[in-house]
């Protein structure tokens, strides 16, 4: 189902904020057509990651490719000369530092763990807002309804959008009077209006029961096959990170600590040990009672 | 079934205009031209335009600039300078040896270059401020339009600016039709604006710019385009206030000034371009003309002498004051004016009284 | 040697002119620390006290008047804050600063009517204003001792907030208002205090100041208050240190320029550095940087 090409590519991103390393050396890959998963204890910088990724800050170091094509770079001004001073010159020889909307009229698009609807405007027009970057027509013929016939187009396409997502019937609704799970299906209505390639999810899960989770997991796998997206997930709840994503990265202080398929990850001690804390060493049960019933049974 | 409410709303709207003009006319001949009332509507026309000019700024795009004096100083200046009759300069450059520009320019094309100037310095002023937070951009702001106001004001300039005299002499207009005309078109251009896509992308910028951002929308060039659109209609405000005080000086564009309209802004409601039209005139009416009476010696209670020139300006601030502080939302709140919105109105009081 | 000597005069001034603006200015910076508010009305409170002084001089001899102005300014800036600014705390930013500017705008006109837009002359204060000569200069005392006062007053305050129980509450208030509230400090009494503070050496400075000049007018807070913001500003935003250092150089640098011959752009100066400020150094001297989270 997923193929091999190669869609998103973090490489030995380091993100530093004074003394306090966020990331630290991650690398890691998304291919076209999967649900990659990042996971990790809270505070483990997969919000920061995600950050580096659209642009909202620039890493210390490393590079984030998109399809092929570098669109993330920075590299510490010590390290430049250490390359120079011999060693590989070519790994990191620029400076990339393009802002969010940039990186989103590439095809990356993202939703965030609070939920970040534009509060004075109805469901509509949140959707139909998200379009604006694919606009052709400059102010003065938008001003004037030059445009009209692409503003008609546009509003179609709104209207297509909320109704496949199930939001049509509240598309002239204020975006706050609409309960919690909608909104958070308005916020992946509005990402997808941008028409992406790639789709960030941060805690889309966040706040849900175990229905609503269930139905969230059905729509993402819904909307990658029906938009041919990849989607990259920050998630907390383990049962949707685990039916749904055909690999998952674990984060632990900024450092990747393991990589791999859901059954992998399941029984790997150090995904368990840093999120339960580790177990103690070197437990001798033979001298337990329990461990003679056994023995006797 | 919309799409008839939609047309029903726009005819609505137009008769009203129409009517608006109609009443402007009959007024012109049959009042006196020197009644107050006529500084009130000229007045009120000029201050609604840079009070939305402003609120596009401020309650559309969330950008809290109190620059907006400074670009009126530099439309009016404009306006002011390509148009005094060639004959006249040496007398009104008398310092200055008749200036330096000899020529003059038809009154459109000096109040659109008006609007063009002021919307040049803007965008030169945004490059390096816009990015700022809500407080910081204010007092930039501010300090750009007092530094403008120092330039202008500075003798070596003087061969264009007249330097700290009174630029006088340039073509007027009477009558009011010709404010309301001008601010009016300017202002139907804003809410087109305000109600198209670039207008749908300030708001999201308003409400969250990191939402906007992540969703396509480049900040700094929005933001920047917010700004230069306001100043442009800032300098024609501008221009048009020249014409009705006949004469300008660099001084009197105060950051005072500024205030004004921010207060007009607020007492209309942040947010709408009808509650600023409104606030505006009744903001001019009051200062200019109702509370008059409140300055007027004649009426002492005590030996004390309460009702004396400035009594009308501190009950003015008092009254400004109480909205600010209880009637935070302002007059229309970040509604416009509606029929429907009317309707509603009445319907209220109404069921209201039914109860 | 010659051009100190013609000099002397402008920079003695300029030193004097910095002294009192840095009073007025850590108003504004201790009330930013704390409400996130650029105080407009402070430079009103400013004007108020000259006005009074000169209103309660002839009724009242000096002795009394002095105090008087004191007590009268600090109640001023108190109301202020209890009318204008306690309501719309929990409102959003803009509208308190627009309470801010409309107060400014109600005191000017308050002063404007009960004045009647003429200049009043200040009191001559004897001794402060007497002319003495220093190394071939001749100037007031008052210019003289500004400086030294100011510096007193800021050693005072700084104690004040390091050593003292109401100083460590302020210094909590202005990390973290929620937090502080949560760990039971009477915020109200904080913020009382802080305008308090800035309201007595708005007073103080105004003594200073205005004896150096004719009189006052109405409008005249207007320009030293927004200096004052500007030297806090250039200081760190919230830091009192950086507030009096922004403010002895904009003093010194302005009657530079008017010494100059540049009367005009002294006042610009102030807003080009302003704009120098906001532009490469936005969080000033000693200011923190602000990081938002996503």
């Amino acid at each position: 189902m997923a193929s091999s090409k190669n869609i998103l590519k973090m490489e030995n991103i380091t993100m530093q904020f004074g003394g306090v390393v966020a990331v630290d050396n991650l690398s890691l890959e998304v291919n076209e057509g999967e649900i990659v998963s990042l996971i990790g204890p809270n505070g483990a910088g997969k919000t920061t990651a995600f950050n580096v990724v659209t642009g909202v800050y620039a890493p210390t170091n490393g590079a984030v490719w998109f399809n092929g094509n570098k669109i993330v770079e920075n590299h510490p001004r010590r390290k430049m000369k250490k390359l120079y001073a011999g060693k590989d010159k070519t790994v990191f020889n620029g400076h990339l530092e393009p802002t969010p909307d940039k990186i989103t009229k590439l095809g990356i698009a993202r939703t965030f763990q609070n939920i970040r609807l534009w509060k004075s405007q109805t469901v509509f027009d949140n959707v139909l807002i998200a379009k604006h970057l694919r606009r052709t027509s400059n102010v003065f013929s938008a001003t004037f309804r030059l445009n009209w016939k692409e503003e008609k187009k546009q509003r179609e396409e709104t209207a297509e959008l909320l109704k496949i997502l199930g939001l049509y019937d509240v598309k002239d609704e204020l975006c706050t009077s609409l309960p919690y799970g909608l909104q958070r299906r308005l916020e992946i209505a509005r990402a997808l209006a941008t028409n992406p390639t790639l789709l960030l999810l941060d805690e889309p899960a966040a706040g849900m029961n175990p229905q609503e989770t269930a139905d969230l997991t059905d729509f993402i796998r819904r909307i990658r096959t029906d938009f041919h997206l990849s989607v990259f997930m920050i998630e907390h709840h383990m049962d949707l990170v685990m039916d749904i994503s055909d690999r998952i990265y674990v984060l632990n202080f900024g450092a990747l600590i393991a990589q791999g398929t859901p059954d992998e990850i399941q029984n790997n001690p150090d995904v368990i040990a840093a999120y339960l804390g580790e177990a103690e060493e070197d437990t001798d049960f033979s001298d337990k009672p329990y461990a003679e019933e056994e023995e006797a049974e | 079934m919309e799409n008839t409410n939609k047309k029903r709303d726009l005819f609505i709207g137009f008769g009203l205009l129409a009517l608006l003009f109609i009443v402007l006319v009959i007024l012109e001949q049959t009042v006196r031209p020197t009644s107050i009332l006529f500084t009130v509507l000229k007045k009120g026309a000029i201050y609604a335009l840079v009070a939305v000019s402003m609120n596009l700024l401020n309650g559309f795009t969330g950008l809290f600039s109190l620059g907006q004096a400074g670009f009126m100083l530099l439309g009016a200046y404009t306006y002011a300078i390509f148009t005094i009759p060639v004959e006249a300069r040496a007398q009104v450059y008398q310092y200055f040896d008749g200036g330096a520009i000899q020529f003059t320019l038809p009154v459109i094309v000096a109040m659109i270059l008006a609007g063009l100037v002021a919307a040049f310095f803007a965008y030169l002023i945004g490059l390096p401020v816009l990015h700022l937070k809500s407080d910081y951009l204010a007092i930039a702001t501010l300090g750009f339009a007092e530094i403008l106001r120092a330039i202008f004001q500075w003798d070596k300039l003087g061969v264009i600016t007249n330097g700290s005299n009174l630029l006088r002499k340039y073509p007027v207009f009477k009558t009011s039709t010709f404010y309301f005309a001008i601010s009016g078109i300017c202002i139907a251009l804003i809410v087109l604006l305000i109600n198209s896509t670039y207008g749908r992308a300030f708001k999201a910028i308003r409400d969250d710019e990191v939402a906007a951002e992540a969703m396509g929308i480049n900040l700094a060039h929005h933001k920047r385009m917010a700004f230069t659109i306001s100043s442009f209609f800032a300098g024609i405000s501008g221009a048009l206030l020249a014409m009705f005080q006949t004469t300008i000086q660099a001084s009197q564009f105060k950051s005072a000034m500024t205030y004004e309209i921010l207060l007009i802004v607020v007492i209309g409601g942040i947010g709408s371009v009808s509650g600023s039209c409104i606030s505006s005139f009744l903001f001019i009416a009051c200062s200019e003309w109702w509370l008059r009476f409140l300055d007027n010696a004649n009426l002492n209670f005590t030996s004390i002498q309460i009702l004396r020139p400035g009594f009308r300006k501190v009950v003015f601030s008092v009254v400004i004051m109480c909205i600010v502080l209880f009637y935070q939302k302002g007059i229309m709140g970040d509604k416009e004016f509606s029929i429907k919105g009317i309707a509603g109105f009445f319907k209220k009081l109404k069921s209201k009284r039914n109860k | 040697m010659n051009f100190f000597q013609t000099n002397l005069p402008y920079i003695l001034a300029g030193i004097s002119t910095g002294g009192q603006y840095a009073l007025i200015a850590i108003g504004y910076t201790m009330v930013y620390g704390i409400l996130r508010l650029i105080n407009f009305a402070h430079g009103d409170v400013f004007m108020a006290a000259g006005l009074i002084m000169i209103y309660s001089y002839t009724v009242m001899p000096l002795w009394v008047s002095i105090p008087l102005t004191i007590i009268l300014t600090v109640l001023i800036g108190f109301s202020i804050e209890r009318i204008a600014y306690k309501p719309l705390r929990t409102a959003p930013r803009m509208s308190i600063m627009i309470s801010a500017i409309g107060m400014s705008y109600m005191i000017q006109n308050l002063a404007l009517y009960i004045t009647g837009g003429l200049l009043k002359t200040y009191p001559k204060i004897p001794w402060i204003s007497d002319s003495i000569t220093i190394f071939g200069a001749i100037t007031k005392r008052v210019t003289v001792i500004t400086p030294f006062l100011t510096i007193i007053l800021v050693v005072g305050l700084v104690l004040l907030i390091k050593y003292t129980k109401i100083g460590m509450a302020m210094r909590a208030v202005s990390r973290d208002f929620e937090t502080a509230q949560l760990m039971g400090i009477k915020i109200d009494s904080v913020i009382s205090m802080t305008f308090i503070i800035g309201s007595f050496l708005a007073a103080v400075g105004s003594i200073l100041f205005f004896s150096n000049y004719p009189g006052v007018t109405p409008t005249v807070g207007g320009m030293p208050g927004l200096k004052a913001f500007v030297a806090a500003v250039f200081g760190g935003i919230g830091s009192i240190p950086g507030a009096v250092i922004g403010a002895f150089l904009i003093g010194i640098c302005e009657n530079i320029i008017k010494g100059l011959g540049w009367t005009t752009f002294s006042d610009a100066f102030t807003f080009v550095l302003l704009i120098c400020v906001l532009m490469f150094m936005p969080t000033g001297l000693f200011g923190e940087k602000q990081t938002d989270k996503v």
